[in-house]
């Protein structure tokens, strides 16, 4: 019987047992994954959304080298509690420039999804600083060490080309403006229409309290206070009812 | 490969490590390929050592190339204990920063940067060290053959250790791409995709110079585990580099695209590294303990084929009411749902090996590690499926309940196979009758399920006493807690948290103790390793 | 491509296929005859010091 013999090919040979392995386990993923790079609801654009100006980004870095992920999502869910805790819940769209996203997978301090403009800078700074100093019974490491940790804006260009590379549309203008446009958000003294006519519904000033020094808590600071804050979502709402 | 190539191949890496150093964009880059080099520099004087000379003309005795590869198994073994070792401490720190925040160093030392040093400490070091050395173990025995390709073995396992050096002194200076489990960056992806080709050749080749004609079905579990991983790594890593001089790249996926092919690694590494391969293990080292072949050789093959095929589709139940779209979410609840049956079937499997046997436990207690192992693996691949349910995710997302589902899979399946296949293995590979002691390892197995009982149970109420109190209204309709009172809530928990993981780690200590009294031979020697020669009873 | 279409394929003929393909893969581990050779290859890990050098 033709069958049978294939089966103990099957059992005894190495090639077939790696292809078939490797078939198996290949469906699942391109079945799930693959549609959402057409599927329209993961790859609509909403109003609002633009890449990350220079000195947000190297906030974003810094957000990810001290692993902020670990304990803190960005992610709202469609809950009745969540809404009214942290804001509309998240789309898909608000995480389009996000290589890699930042939607994380536990919450041992609360989401920072719209984070931005809910508190000052100053109580940003004071708390990454010390946590306890604001939030007394908090479990948050300490950052102080950002506030002296000096930003280096001449590298930031490469990032900027980096992020163009895999699809985030940051134009010749802004990769070439990026050192300056990097200085100039955390700086109000500087000149800055270039920087205000690249980047919509941006904040510009100095972040961390210490005007003297660009530092890594400028750039953090100014990241965590854009979160969210992009997207109109009374509008955007308001389309979706139009439906 | 002879000595001088090796020699001469080692001090140009440690010379380009240096070049790579001091040319570098970032600080951080150069400080991690100085760590490279001085690695590399060590282990160049170490081989220069090891220089043999012969008067002209006699050739220097060739290395003994007969029968099985055991050296580079002992060797593993030492290399997991150790990681392992390290990889508990580091979790027991982490829990303790958790319970009191004073315990958190900055910027080394914080938490953010301690946290995927302690999981890729269990995962890649603990768990890749024991799946490395067992499978060398089993392949070799299973094919009746040496492993293939010489030294390749030995590139394998050092390369390996060098990639876990490289991983987690990048995670303390903040390298990092913030992929769970995956986040050393760009150029240790690179280095570690060379070690997982090699890995891969040695496994094959082994297998294909069998002199055996069929193919155990432990080696399917470690064959679908390596091959697997590699797929997943490949993708999941894509990213394009800022500079080939510096740490930092950018994922070639970005939002929901991102998040699901993360959470399709994520998962899959729980399915293939963390369960096919020690599947295999399962499927080798519990018939030899209990001295009776596996229950059903036809229940494996169902097992084997319905695993890898479902696992693969379980990644979205990590973004369950995400901005995932719902399909996707809903096909992976139903995959996970439907993955409750193999992971039975297999749990069964093994159980019921020892029909027939069952008095072995009472003398046994490397067979009673094996039997709590499994009795872990049922219960955590039924919580899995049950958290995997929309309406349950929606409370134990975010919470400590998933850090408790993890840690019963990965504390009680994962640790307790491990232990039980070292505690077999030790005397074996080092030709000792038996352990040291028995009643040692009756001290590591109590401590240890105690610690990982208290460890899941107060993470269980840690998490659904949080997911309730973010989600509880007072009769006005308002949010009654602030999110900080919700902490405050688990601190107890969290402070028992710690006292758990210090029973585990402390069994592990009592481990490290009994097989290194083995290994110094403070046992009867054992005339030859016969087929009944395994632990008698006591 | 859209999700009406994906989802009307997986509800019938993707259905139908995993069912199949379940129940073949069952069917045939369980054929009669095949429990001799298993029970055969389940002793693999036994031998290993038939031939051991």
């Amino acid at each position: 019987m033709s069958f049978y013999k294939q089966h103990k090919k099957l059992e005894r040979n190495l090639t077939l047992l790696f292809v078939f392995s490797l078939i198996a386990v290949l469906i699942g993923g391109i079945v799930e994954i693959a549609p959402l790079f057409y599927v329209k609801n993961t790859i609509e654009k909403v109003e609002g959304m633009r890449p990350y100006t220079p000195l947000e980004l190297a906030g974003r870095d810094v957000y990810i080298r001290e692993g902020c992920y670990v304990c803190h999502s960005q992610m709202i869910r469609p809950f009745r509690d969540e809404v009214e805790r942290y804001g509309h819940y998240s789309l898909a769209a608000e995480s389009m420039y996000d290589h890699p996203f930042q939607w994380g997978s536990k919450r041992t301090g609360p989401d920072l999804a719209r984070v931005g403009g809910r508190y000052s800078d100053d109580w940003h700074v004071q708390h990454l600083k010390n946590p306890k100093s604001v939030v007394p019974e908090s479990i948050m490491p300490k950052y102080a060490f950002l506030a002296e940790a000096g930003l280096k804006p001449e590298t930031i260009d490469g990032h900027l080309k980096a992020n163009a590379m895999v699809g985030v549309p940051y134009t010749e203008d802004m990769i070439a403006n990026a050192a300056d446009d990097l200085r100039a958000q955390a700086d109000p003294d500087a000149d800055t229409d270039g920087l205000e006519e690249r980047y919509q519904n941006i904040s510009i000033r100095d972040f961390d309290g210490n005007p003297d020094a660009l530092t890594e808590m400028d750039a953090l600071v100014a990241y965590l206070q854009m979160l969210g804050t992009l997207v109109d979502l009374e509008a955007y709402k308001q389309k979706e009812n139009l439906r | 490969m002879n000595n001088i190539a090796t020699v001469c191949i080692l001090g140009l890496a440690t010379f380009v490590a240096m070049m790579l150093s001091a040319l570098s964009q970032d600080s951080l880059f150069s400080a991690h390929m100085g760590i490279l080099c001085f690695i590399l520099l060590c282990t160049t004087i170490v081989f220069l050592r090891r220089f043999e000379f012969a008067p002209s003309g006699a050739a220097v005795s060739p290395p003994d190339t007969s029968g099985y590869m055991d050296e580079i198994v002992r060797y593993g073994v030492i290399a997991t204990l150790f990681w392992g070792i390290a990889g508990f401490l580091v979790g027991v720190v982490i829990a303790a920063q958790l319970a009191w925040p004073i315990l958190n160093l900055e910027p080394y030392l914080n938490f953010g940067r301690l946290r995927p040093l302690h999981t890729s400490a269990v995962i890649f070091a603990f768990g890749g060290n024991a799946l490395l050395c067992t499978s060398f173990y089993v392949v070799q025995r299973t094919c009746n053959a040496r492993l293939f390709g010489g030294d390749l073995a030995w590139f394998v396992f050092w390369g390996y250790q060098l990639f876990i050096v490289l991983a987690a002194t990048g995670y303390l200076l903040g390298i990092t791409q913030s992929k769970e489990y995956a986040e050393p960056e760009w150029y240790v992806d690179i280095w570690l995709t060379i070690v997982w080709v090699a890995y891969l050749i040695v496994f094959m080749g082994t297998i294909i110079r069998r002199r055996e004609p069929h193919i155990y079905v432990a080696n399917w579990f470690f064959l679908a585990f390596i091959v697997t991983v590699a797929m997943l790594h490949l993708v999941n890593n894509a990213a394009v580099p800022v500079s080939f001089l510096g740490v930092k790249s950018y994922s070639a996926f970005s939002g929901v695209q991102d998040a699901l092919t993360q959470w399709w690694y994520g998962h899959n590494a729980v399915g293939f590294f963390l369960t096919a391969g020690f599947l295999g293990m399962m499927y080798y080292f519990v018939p030899k303990q209990a001295e009776r072949p596996i229950f059903s050789y036809r229940l494996s093959i169902i097992h084997f084929w319905a695993l890898i095929f479902l696992y693969i589709w379980a990644g979205p139940h990590h973004l369950h009411y995400t901005a995932l779209p719902d399909w996707a979410q809903t096909l992976g609840m139903v995959f996970s749902i439907m993955l409750w049956m193999p992971s039975w079937g297999g749990m069964i499997n093994g159980l019921m090996t020892l029909q027939g046997a069952w008095d072995k436990l009472r003398t046994d207690p490397v067979l009673r590690m094996f039997v709590i192992s499994l009795a872990f693996y049922g219960m955590s691949t039924f919580e899995g499926p049950m958290m995997s349910i929309k309406s349950v995710n929606s409370l134990s997302h975010y919470t400590d309940w998933t850090i408790g589902h993890v840690h019963s899979g990965a504390l009680g399946w994962n640790g307790m196979i491990v232990f039980g296949s070292l505690y077999y293995l030790v005397p074996k590979l080092w030709g000792r009758k038996s352990l040291y002691s028995l009643k040692l390892v009756n001290w590591h197995l109590w401590l240890a399920t105690l610690g990982i009982v208290i460890y899941a149970a107060v993470m269980w109420v840690a998490g659904i006493t949080q997911g309730l109190m973010w989600r509880e209204y007072d009769d006005q309709g308002f949010l009654v807690n602030s999110f900080i009172e919700t902490v405050t809530a688990i601190h107890p928990e969290y402070v028992m948290r710690t006292f758990g993981g210090l029973l585990y780690l402390l069994g592990a200590l009592i481990m490290v103790y009994n097989v290194w009294r083995t290994i110094r031979g403070d046992v009867e020697e054992a005339d030859k390793p016969k087929l009944d020669a395994a632990i008698p009873a006591e | 491509m859209n999700y009406d279409l994906f989802r009307e394929f997986a509800d019938s003929w993707g259905l139908v296929y995993l069912v199949i393909l379940f129940v073949g893969v069952i069917l045939f581990t369980f054929r009669p005859g095949s429990r001799d050779k298993a029970d055969e290859i389940a002793q693999i890990p036994f031998k290993e010091d038939e031939t051991d050098g």
